[in-house]
């Protein structure tokens, strides 16, 4: 290995220290996410390694609910693929932020780190992407990720109930800081928002009222979204713009 | 076919890699199909605005206790709380609402 120049040096450390903000925000969820799994039955080891190898709050969340629920594999890896739906856009608005001649591993590195915030401050920076940067981010905020999974496995018993409760609605909390400033901008995201909290919601008790079995919430979250994203795509497509990304 | 975890945790691992990954490794260009792009853009929003309800009030003890949380957690998000701060806020809500004698 060569040794690193002080820039590459330096935009690790800069990484590294945006990424202390993002792993405190990160351990508490994946706390909550972590109560979720161990009512899923799994072990804090294999909290983890879902952890490291996924960190994706909803995708995880939507992952653990499929296996509690013992779902079809297809239907897990179509869950999976939908709720990270949202990494693909990321990923090609990365794209074209990249150098040109920036190698196919830092391009696997930098994508493989892709979250909502990881993918916030990297593209924050100006310039072209600086793969370091983002590894540094990367190195502090995933492990913490993965740690609050395994500890909300190994702690969700030795907790009173009542703070499982409490905790237990941190994840929701995030999706809120997540959908809820777009649907301000927007006014198609917030109205698409309101008619995605109705929908669910007569969509979860039609399944209840019919024994719809077959209906998981899994199955719910995928036919909700091809439909609703679906027909918003058709009615209110997306703005041409000249530039940097690809319509994210 | 399921039930074998670490099959599970394989497929999750695998998607959620192929997902990040492989548009930044093979598309160079811009996606072409506004119908595709728009749909790619609406489907985070869709998708975590019906996870989030009514699982949220159901998440609780007492739907009530999920119901505020809910409300305090839009009315800080839309005023721009961060992740962490939100999540942190519904928290303590539902923590403080549980505790009420009701």
């Amino acid at each position: 290995m060569r040794p690193m120049t002080m820039e590459k040096r330096r935009a690790l450390g800069e990484g590294a220290r945006d990424g202390i903000p993002i792993a405190m925000g990160y351990f508490a969820v994946a706390f909550s996410l972590g109560i979720a799994g161990r009512n899923a039955g799994l072990t804090p080891l294999q909290g983890f390694v879902i952890s490291v190898l996924n960190h994706a709050s909803a995708g995880e969340y939507a992952g653990i609910t499929a296996i509690a629920n013992l779902a079809p594999y297809w239907e897990l890896a179509l869950t999976i693929f939908i709720t990270n739906a949202r990494y693909l856009l990321m990923s090609c608005a990365l794209s074209q932020k990249f150098a040109p001649e920036s190698s196919l591993w830092h391009r696997i590195g930098v994508g493989f780190g892709i979250t909502d915030e990881i993918f916030g401050v990297t593209m924050a920076r100006p310039g072209v992407v600086e793969p370091r940067y983002t590894y540094g981010a990367m190195l502090v905020s995933i492990p913490s990720w993965a740690a609050g999974t395994a500890l909300g496995i190994v702690a969700g018993n030795i907790l009173p109930l009542r703070a499982v409760s409490a905790l237990s609605v941190a994840l929701y909390g995030m999706f809120l800081a997540i959908i809820i400033p777009p649907a301000k901008r927007d006014r198609v995201v917030g109205a698409l928002v309101m008619l995605s909290f109705l929908c669910s919601l007569a969509l979860g008790r039609a399944a209840d009222a019919f024994r719809l079995d077959w209906l998981t919430g899994g199955a719910q979250v995928i036919l909700l979204t091809l439909l609703l994203a679906g027909g918003a795509a058709w009615l209110f497509p997306v703005k041409e713009e000249g530039g940097e990304d690809c319509g994210g | 076919m399921g039930g074998n975890v670490y099959i599970y945790i394989a497929v999750m691992s695998l998607v959620s890699f192929a997902v990040r990954v492989l548009p930044l490794t093979l598309i160079r260009g811009q996606i072409k199909s506004r119908f595709i792009r728009s749909f790619l853009f609406y489907v985070p929003y869709v998708t975590l605005a019906v996870m989030t309800f009514p699982a949220i009030v159901e998440a609780t003890q007492v739907p009530l206790a999920g119901a505020l949380a809910l409300a305090v957690g839009v009315v800080l998000a839309w005023k721009g709380a961060g992740l962490f701060p939100v999540a942190a806020a519904c928290c303590l809500v539902v923590f403080f609402a549980e505790s009420l004698p009701l």
